[in-house]
């Protein structure tokens, strides 16, 4: 009777009902969490623990990209698609180790607060906020596009009201909140995230190899009592098709370990996942919730590969030489919203899922792989309402982060340090606030009007984050004799170099932008690899003719060096 | 002076714990996960290629074993230095 009545509520009034009760959730946490101070604001006055602070990071740093988007394109890429789990996990060893603890007892409110003090000059701080707004917008513009997204495709609203309704919540609690709304709203979204993440991926696990643990149902045999290992069948079938085998790849290796790289690097280089470090207590805590936060992403990351082998065998069984009158009522479904396209060349009724791209009859959008998952293994409507509700979290949980970054950028290091130093903290207060209010904007500007280019620029904000601040800031640390010369012109012509590559591959601006003209054999989203090492280059050979440090940056090197005495994030 | 030269020997503790953890950070990633991968997909454990395993699940999980090895590791370190707080 109940789970009769539970059946009865429908797809639909399930998603209104997951998605309303988390979107109250945020407001009220908002609302509980108000900043009254910059130092609130920008660094939730550094009082929070590392376990919350760890929650929050693995939070902000899932994206709409990692929700939806991820598994999908693991499971077109098969062992390629490591890259991505490998890069954007093996970054935190990088920040735990090299850059966290040590920024912590810095101990001030942004990334550029760090470059321009370390640096001992201005043209060092706005070439850091010149970096942190372009790789801070790029993202934002994505995931706002997210949540118009899952919004049109659960609730049905056109994209853009979804964009708008996406633009209000976190106007909200960022514009209220700060860092300390944020850091609250962030910790609920990882939790609403992670169930349901997890949900369909266990409920699919049981269903193709009977074990309740997608990590290990990945290297089980299949339940169909064949005795088939789930890789070994998923190997046969993509080679069937003349697919790639799927346990292999088709990248060559030099590519995939500077993509790896760069990736990993751009991970720990990034301001929006640096600055959250700077709002816990002590020196050891950021160690703790660096561990914390890598943790807590690894159960989404080691599950997503999983998903990605389950999803492609489940699909390749169902629709490979199928009957296209047969096919199930998802198929339709989601052929209505463009995702799935099938077109019958050879008019025989039967769909051809090919490699081959002249035989090949169907189109299916990599998105599909989470979003449509439960709807093919057939799981309870409440599941797949969970996966709207998921997904918007991790959309919402990101953009407010990255519009935390955008606002401190123009009120803190612009206004306070660079434009008008005698401001009142009630004045960059305020300050601090419009500019959310006019990051929400732009972000919402680019998410109704999508830039043509915004998959190409993602993997440019890694590779600008690679190739600017992890050189700095890694020098900065453990290189007493770098000075403001060495580390202002590797980050110029760091970046520099990037945007020349990228621009050269993924637009054509100066001509020869094919893939056999990469340099070493590496692709654009590689090249920050290239780009850091360049950077480090730069660095030190501008460093060996110009004069060292003054005396009291050494002693702030030192000082840093040592964990003790971080004290509370400084108001200066 | 004496308080120099403690910061010193303590910083050069430290970088010895790092390097050590990078190296195992570099090896279970680029080593096992993409230079040795093809040979080390030659050993089949259940259903998982080790090398393809490296790559998709085993990295990772060493990675957060190393982060709360060096949690632990520095936690020690403060103490014996009378850095902790």
């Amino acid at each position: 009777m109940s789970s009769l009545l539970i059946e009865g509520i429908g797809v639909q009034n399930w998603t209104y009902i997951i998605v309303g009760i988390t979107f109250a959730l945020y407001i009220g946490i908002a609302i509980w969490s108000r900043a009254s101070s910059t130092k609130e604001f920008y660094v939730a006055s550094g009082g929070v623990s590392p376990l919350a602070n760890g929650m929050a990071t693995a939070a902000d740093w899932m994206s709409a990209a990692s929700f939806i988007s991820m598994a999908g394109i693991i499971s077109f890429a098969g062992y390629d698609g490591a890259v991505y789990l490998m890069g954007w996990t093996g970054g935190y060893v990088l920040l735990a180790l090299l850059l966290a603890p040590y920024l912590r007892k810095f101990g001030k409110f942004t990334v550029p607060d760090f470059v321009g003090d370390r640096y001992y000059s201005k043209t060092a701080r706005i070439v850091a906020v010149f970096c942190a707004l372009i790789v801070s917008f790029t993202y934002v513009a994505g995931q706002m596009r997210g949540v118009g997204i899952v919004f049109s495709r659960f609730l049905e609203v056109e994209i853009n009201t979804g964009v708008v309704i996406g633009m209000i919540i976190v106007l909200f609690y960022a514009v209220l909140g700060g860092m300390k709304g944020i850091t609250y709203t962030q910790v609920a979204q990882y939790c609403v995230l992670i169930f349901a993440f997890m949900v369909p991926a266990i409920f699919i696990s049981i269903q193709m190899t009977g074990n309740p643990i997608p990590q290990l149902g990945f290297g089980s045999q299949l339940a169909d009592g064949s005795g088939t290992y789930l890789l070994d069948k998923l190997d046969g079938l993509s080679t069937d098709l003349g697919f790639a085998e799927y346990t292999k790849g088709t990248k060559s290796l030099v590519d995939v370990f500077a993509i790896t790289l760069a990736l990993m690097v751009g991970t720990a280089g990034l301001p929006h996942v640096i600055v959250r470090f700077f709002t816990v207590k002590r020196v050891k805590d950021a160690r703790k919730s660096a561990g914390i936060a890598l943790l807590l992403i690894v159960i989404l990351y080691s599950t997503a590969p999983a998903v990605a082998a389950f999803a492609r065998t489940n699909m390749i069984e169902t629709v490979s030489k199928q009957p296209y009158a047969s096919v199930p009522e998802w198929f339709k479904k989601w052929e209505t919203t463009g995702l799935i396209t099938f077109r019958d060349k050879n008019n025989d009724g039967i769909i051809q899922y090919l490699a081959n791209k002249n035989d090949n009859e169907l189109i299916i959008d990599r998105d599909i792989m989470v979003l449509a998952n439960p709807e093919i293994a057939r799981l309870p409507n409440w599941v797949i309402a969970l996966v709207a509700a998921g997904g918007l979290a991790a959309a919402l949980s990101t953009a407010a982060g990255l519009l935390l970054v955008i606002s401190a950028s123009v009120s803190h290091d612009l206004i306070k340090k660079i434009i008008n130093p005698k401001i009142s903290d009630k004045g960059e207060l305020i300050a601090a606030r419009l500019s959310a209010v006019g990051a929400v904007c732009v972000a919402g500007y680019f998410g109704i009007n999508p830039p043509g280019f915004v998959a190409a620029v993602v993997a440019l904000a890694f590779g600008l984050a690679a190739a600017s601040f992890f050189p700095a800031i890694v020098l900065g640390i453990f290189y007493k004799r770098m000075n403001k010369e060495g580390a202002v012109s590797g980050m110029i012509a760091g970046i520099i170099l990037m945007l020349f590559y990228m621009t050269k591959f993924k637009f054509n601006w100066f001509g020869g932008g094919t893939k056999a003209n990469w340099w070493f054999g590496i692709s654009p989203e590689g090249f920050g690899t290239i780009a850091m090492l360049f950077n480090f280059i730069v660095a030190f050979v501008v460093m060996k003719f110009t004069k060292a440090p003054p005396e009291e940056v050494q002693e702030i090197v030192e000082n840093i060096r040592i964990p003790s005495g971080a004290g509370e994030a400084v108001n200066h | 002076m004496k308080n120099k030269e403690k910061a010193m020997a303590y910083w050069k503790e430290n970088i010895k714990y790092v390097s050590i953890l990078l190296i195992i950070w570099f090896l279970v990633s680029f080593g096992a996960g993409i230079i040795f991968k093809d040979a080390l997909d030659k050993i089949k454990i259940g259903g998982f290629k080790l090398g393809f395993w490296f790559a998709q699940q085993g990295a990772m999980y060493v990675f957060v074993i190393l982060i709360f090895v060096y949690l632990k590791l520095m936690n020690k370190l403060d103490k014996k230095y009378g850095y902790n707080e």
